[in-house]
């Protein structure tokens, strides 16, 4: 489901400024949407609108703080209470240690290392390679550079799930190297530079970068090397920070293919969210809740912590493509 | 070619100073090339090892079969035999069912919530992180937590229904067969609670540069609000209404986790999805397991999946 908070690019670097304000004009609630201002602040208006904000308030934090509610209380209950019937809803015996039980049964300190290891070493190879690929056919353009990207972007009608077959046995054993890669990060790792949506993403933001600082550079005899590392990138932040989140949550909330690539019952090399479905097969109702409650504290804290970065990183500018 | 060049150079001005000017020239041209495809020799690796020669190599692998180690052209068989499979036809009549259901609910809910939280003028920044906490959440953490909830005997959601007095149910467990399904509504459910808020994000994002002046001259010519939302929201937010049905359509055609870990590792055939039976031909199915029928499925797949987005692209094009 990653494609579903896939984004057009961000805006070009020279629009910083000037989005930032239109953002802020844009919070400002006195901007006219659907219903008017003033229409609300009539007193029918004001009971009617009162009422609403209610129900929405109450019903959204029903729907989306209640399951949460459950998945961090359900774990301090004992195995017994977990699955009586009829459920509780408050545990009536709290068992803080159910916890860490589930921690060392679960193996979870190493499927959190794990999965932090195939992410940021993902994330690393995608920041170099797509980032070189993207310079490449935006500002060198060399020969045939055109047929390449369009090779690469016609991926992305096809996307890779469809693909896990001969993907895997070309995993099991690289052709011409006759490496196989199965249980090893690089299994994982070298998959995902093959991004075209991420390509992509930045080969259009380098486009609004001016070509005549290139030829400037160019002229005061610095290397494309150079020219990236000291004009490209630092103007580009905003973009290298959206596709970064996308190369992290791509690797922490896939499924299938670490299953293929780094399950068979191994926590050695799992990843969390894999490792967690495996040990719920033998393990008792409570330890699998508790096990998922500790599985998602990493990402809703990073969540809340950088909110505002996430969300507005996945949508600013979205909408101008 | 270089000699060529230097020739001519000759030939023209047969100066050293012409020699070395053209000789630098292309020597500078080369080198960019060199150079230029040095920065792209990391990703077109990866491509050519885990993009492109899978594609290959799938519709090849679709078309050969593999008998004690000996791989031999098989024809259209795999294809039959795929077509022959009942699970087959389940597979795509639940896949086809969870993207129309995942559509009507997971399509229109975040639109409408978003128009809704569009016009709050408070507690908006809460709302918005409530609706994409879920997005967060390692998917195998949302759906062990579903699974807990819709345990027919000792789940939470049985236990709501009986409280007010409402008929219990299976729910993934159902076995009832008329569309749309117990089973495949409770799939749907978990996918939007999980999912809903990436769209709703987007949406948002959309009304937000809907000019203002738009709904003021719509309410002066005495447009109510559905209207409203009819003749100047949907218009204008029609381009990212459309890029989204696409991708959720491409998205949810691909469902596996969902109805994988409710059924606890894809028993059973009544929430199969089509990347499931990929999986269960090439890897579940124990001893006799068959990566040539999975390709001919994943040929089919592709196909499908093809002509969707080249059809939409086709169509976006012709419409702007």
């Amino acid at each position: 489901m990653a494609g579903l908070t896939a984004q057009a690019p961000v805006g070009p670097p020279s629009a910083g400024p000037r989005r930032s304000a239109r953002r802020r004009g844009v919070r400002d609630t006195q901007t006219r949407t659907l219903i008017s201002s003033a229409q609300l602040n009539r007193p029918r208006g004001r009971i009617a609108y009162r009422i609403v904000l209610t129900l929405v308030i109450v019903i959204f934090t029903l729907a989306f703080i209640g399951p949460m509610y459950f998945l961090f209380s359900d774990g301090l209950k004992s195995t017994q209470e977990a699955i009586q019937v009829p459920p509780t809803i408050i545990p009536a015996h709290v068992h803080p240690s159910t916890y860490g039980t589930a921690w060392s049964r679960f193996g979870i300190g190493r499927l959190l290392f794990n999965t932090l290891y195939y992410a940021f070493g993902a994330l690393a190879l995608q920041l170099i390679f797509d980032v070189a690929a993207a310079y490449a056919f935006s500002k060198l353009r060399p020969v045939l550079g055109n047929v390449v990207f369009f090779m690469m972007l016609a991926t992305l009608m096809i996307p890779s799930t469809v693909l896990i077959v001969p993907q895997y046995l070309t995993v099991a054993s690289l052709p011409l190297l006759h490496l196989n890669l199965i249980g090893s990060p690089a299994a994982i790792w070298l998959p995902s530079v093959a991004n075209a949506f991420n390509i992509f993403l930045l080969k259009r933001f380098f486009d609004s970068i001016p070509d005549d600082l290139m030829a400037a550079a160019a002229i005061d005899g610095a290397s494309p090397l150079r020219t990236l590392r000291k004009i490209v990138l630092p103007m580009s932040r905003p973009i290298l920070g959206v596709v970064s989140i996308f190369a992290v949550v791509a690797v922490w909330k896939d499924f299938l293919w670490p299953l293929l690539v780094e399950g068979g019952y191994s926590p050695e090399r799992e990843t969390l969210n894999v490792g967690i479905w495996q040990a719920a097969q033998t393990n008792p109702q409570n330890f699998i809740i508790a096990a998922s409650a500790i599985a998602a504290v990493p990402t809703v804290v990073f969540f809340l912590i950088f909110q505002r970065n996430i969300m507005s990183g996945l949508t600013a500018g979205s909408l101008k493509g | 070619m270089a000699d060529t060049l230097v020739r001519l150079g000759k030939v023209k001005g047969s100066s050293d100073s012409m020699r070395s000017l053209a000789g630098g020239r292309l020597g500078r041209k080369v080198r960019r090339n060199l150079s230029a495809h040095g920065f792209l020799i990391g990703a077109v690796i990866c491509f050519a090892f885990f993009s492109w020669y899978p594609i290959a190599r799938e519709i090849i692998m679709s078309f050969q079969k593999t008998q004690l180690g000996v791989t031999t052209w098989a024809g259209w068989k795999n294809y039959t035999r795929i077509f022959n499979d009942p699970t087959f036809w389940q597979a795509w009549r639940n896949t086809l069912e969870f993207t129309v259901l995942a559509l009507i609910v997971g399509y229109a809910v975040p639109f409408f919530v978003a128009i809704l939280l569009n016009e709050l003028r408070h507690a908006r920044g809460y709302l918005r992180i409530l609706v994409y906490l879920p997005v967060m959440l390692p998917p195998a953490s949302a759906l062990l937590l579903f699974a807990y909830f819709y345990d027919p005997a000792y789940g939470l959601f049985n236990h709501v229904l009986q409280a007010v007095h409402l008929p219990t149910s299976q729910w993934v467990q159902s076995p009832d067969t008329t569309i749309p399904t117990t089973a495949m509504i409770s799939v749907v459910i978990a996918a939007t609670w999980m999912n809903m808020g990436g769209a709703t994000l987007i949406y948002l994002a959309a009304l937000q540069n809907i000019p203002g002046e738009l709904y003021e001259a719509a309410e002066l010519d005495g447009a109510g609000v559905f209207s409203r939302i009819r003749h100047v929201t949907i218009p204008q937010t029609r381009l990212i209404l459309s890029m989204l049905l696409a991708l959720q359509v491409v998205a949810t055609m691909q469902m596996f986790v969902e109805a994988f870990i409710l059924t606890n590792g894809g028993s059973g055939t009544t929430v199969i999805s089509v990347v499931n039976l990929i999986y269960q031909y090439a890897f579940a199915l124990s001893g006799a397991s068959n990566y040539n029928s999975a390709s001919a499925l994943g040929v089919v797949l592709m196909l499908v999946l093809a002509v969707f987005s080249g059809g939409y692209l086709w169509l976006s094009r012709d419409r702007d």
